[in-house]
């Protein structure tokens, strides 16, 4: 009976935790054609996110597309089809690993730095201070710092999925010898604007999310040393998790 | 305006945090263009005292006026107005760590004015002459020493010419130099830019260095009223253990706890 009680209770609070965070998101949209004005802010942002998280997406992208091309490849020549490579790479990445993976990486890299930022800034009276300047810390401090994740998000994806693409030919052409025009051609020919199209929805919605999630628990963050850190890990663990989640949902979607 | 009514005017006002009471049926008036001083042993809802003045926080019961508005009813906008007639300065300053020093006094310029640059200059400078710290307008705030943080932040709570200015224990931790400058400050800038200065704090003998009224609160209430010589010779037990800082009085030494011998006689097993 306790258990089926507690249970009973830990659902009702993560009801409430999750109403609390739409509430949270209508406010910043709220606010968003304002602080769309002082598009200055912004860019500060994207360039926070977006330039600064560039080296480690680059360097991931390159890798899982090297793993590609050597997975493919040796799985694809069972059946003879290692001209295919090309195509199997490029519809992996862009449809998948990129929005994912990006996303995991940037609520690591980019979604810890927001939270921690925004915490430290709770504790040390700052957002307080700007209430007190008669300044809404949520209109010139939270806002941009989502919308930034929301626009550099995309832009990470896709350069992800390149470099990916690049990867898996360095490997798939250049050392294992699968001819350049079909692994290319191929590609031309079976990857669509519709699978495109949903690997740009995909990371559109996993901005959305990892951004919402880091700029809300570090706005929240028990100001505390332990409460920073606890606001900076709660970040990871939940985005992880909801950027999978959704995942699935929208491939389901898009069948 | 009435020049002469309060500035602030607090009645009856009751507040709870947790369930547990704050303040009960609190009376206060501050007047206008004088340094008042707030004092109490911690804990008794000085810091929570300066958040229902500035609407941070709303009165449970009671009222309080300040400048004229209603902070039970007022509303966000409204809200937002007043502040920008209120200067506030934080324990440890609360300066935007990301900006420099003449950047965080310049912000609440460029948030709320469409000043030209070399106005703002001109008046973020002037302000921090006022503190003494043009010089140090280019550093970061990591640079700056405590009492030079809390300058900083008195810089830019008075580049808005605000007509309140509220001290939030502007002396905790400061050097006796730094003390003694922000003591002289707070006089200075009351007097010169015609403020009313609003001070927390439980340092006595600073504080009765500079205040006009002096406040004591306890257990929720106002316990004694007056300029710092009347509190120096009231005869009241605790504004004497205040004032004299003596360990015990009315203000136990004591948190409430349950008997001593029975509680360490027992097998802890209530734990």
């Amino acid at each position: 009976m306790i258990i089926i009680k507690e249970l009973w209770q830990s659902l009702i609070e993560a009801l409430e935790g999750l109403g609390a965070v739409v509430r949270f998101l209508l406010r910043l949209l709220a606010f968003t054609p304002s602080a769309l004005l002082r598009f200055d802010l912004i860019v500060q942002q994207v360039f926070n996110s977006g330039a600064l998280s560039l080296v480690i997406i680059m360097l991931s992208g390159l890798f899982v597309g090297m793993v590609l091309g050597l997975q493919g490849f040796q799985l694809l020549q069972r059946f003879g089809s290692e001209q295919s490579l090309g195509v199997a790479a490029a519809i992996g990445l862009v449809k998948e690993l990129g929005p994912v993976v990006t996303a995991l990486l940037f609520a690591g890299r980019a979604g810890t730095a927001l939270a921690s930022e925004l915490g430290l800034m709770r504790a040390t009276d700052q957002l307080s201070a700007m209430e007190m300047m008669a300044v809404d810390p949520i209109k010139r401090v939270v806002v941009p710092r989502f919308l930034g994740g929301v626009i550099a998000m995309p832009l990470l994806a896709a350069i992800f999925s390149l470099i990916g693409v690049y990867g898996a030919q360095l490997i798939g052409v250049q050392i294992m010898g699968v001819d350049a025009g079909s692994f290319w051609s191929q590609m031309r020919a079976g990857v669509g604007l519709g699978d495109i199209n949903e690997g740009i929805v995909k990371s559109c919605i996993f901005g959305v999310a990892c951004s919402l999630i880091a700029v809300y628990e570090g706005y929240y963050a028990v100001p505390t040393a332990a409460g920073v850190g606890s606001a900076t890990t709660r970040t990871v663990v939940t985005s992880a998790v909801v950027v999978l989640f959704l995942d699935y949902l929208l491939t389901a979607a898009f069948l | 305006m009435n020049q002469e009514a309060p500035i602030v005017e607090i009645r009856n006002l009751g507040y709870a945090v947790n369930g547990r009471p704050i303040f009960d049926g609190l009376d206060m008036d501050i007047p206008r263009g004088r340094v008042t001083a707030v004092m109490g042993p911690s804990g008794t809802g000085k810091t929570t005292l300066l958040r229902l003045i500035t609407g941070q926080v709303r009165p449970f019961t009671g009222s309080i006026q300040v400048a004229g508005e209603d902070m039970r009813t007022l509303k966000r906008a409204g809200l937002y107005v007043l502040r920008r007639r209120m200067g506030m300065l934080f324990q440890n300053g609360a300066l935007l760590t990301d900006y420099s020093v003449f950047e965080n006094v310049a912000f609440p310029l460029r948030e709320h004015t469409d000043l030209p640059e070399r106005l703002i200059r001109q008046l973020v400078l002037t302000k921090l002459q006022a503190v003494g710290l043009r010089g140090a307008a280019e550093l970061m705030p990591a640079e700056l020493s405590g009492g030079m943080s809390r300058r900083v932040a008195l810089a830019r709570a008075i580049v808005m010419d605000p007509e309140i200015l509220i001290y939030d224990e502007p002396f905790v931790g400061l050097d006796p130099i730094s003390l003694g400058v922000i003591l002289r400050l707070i006089r200075r800038l009351n007097d010169t830019l015609g403020l009313t200065s609003i001070v927390v704090s439980h340092d006595v003998k600073e504080i009765s260095t500079v205040a006009d009224d002096l406040f004591l609160l306890s257990g929720g209430k106002v316990v004694a009223r007056g300029t710092p010589e009347e509190l120096k010779s009231s005869t009241s037990d605790i504004v004497r253990q205040f004032v004299g800082g003596l360990p015990d009085g009315p203000v136990a030494f004591h948190y409430p706890a349950p008997d001593y011998f029975g509680e360490l006689l027992s097998r802890g097993e209530d734990f």
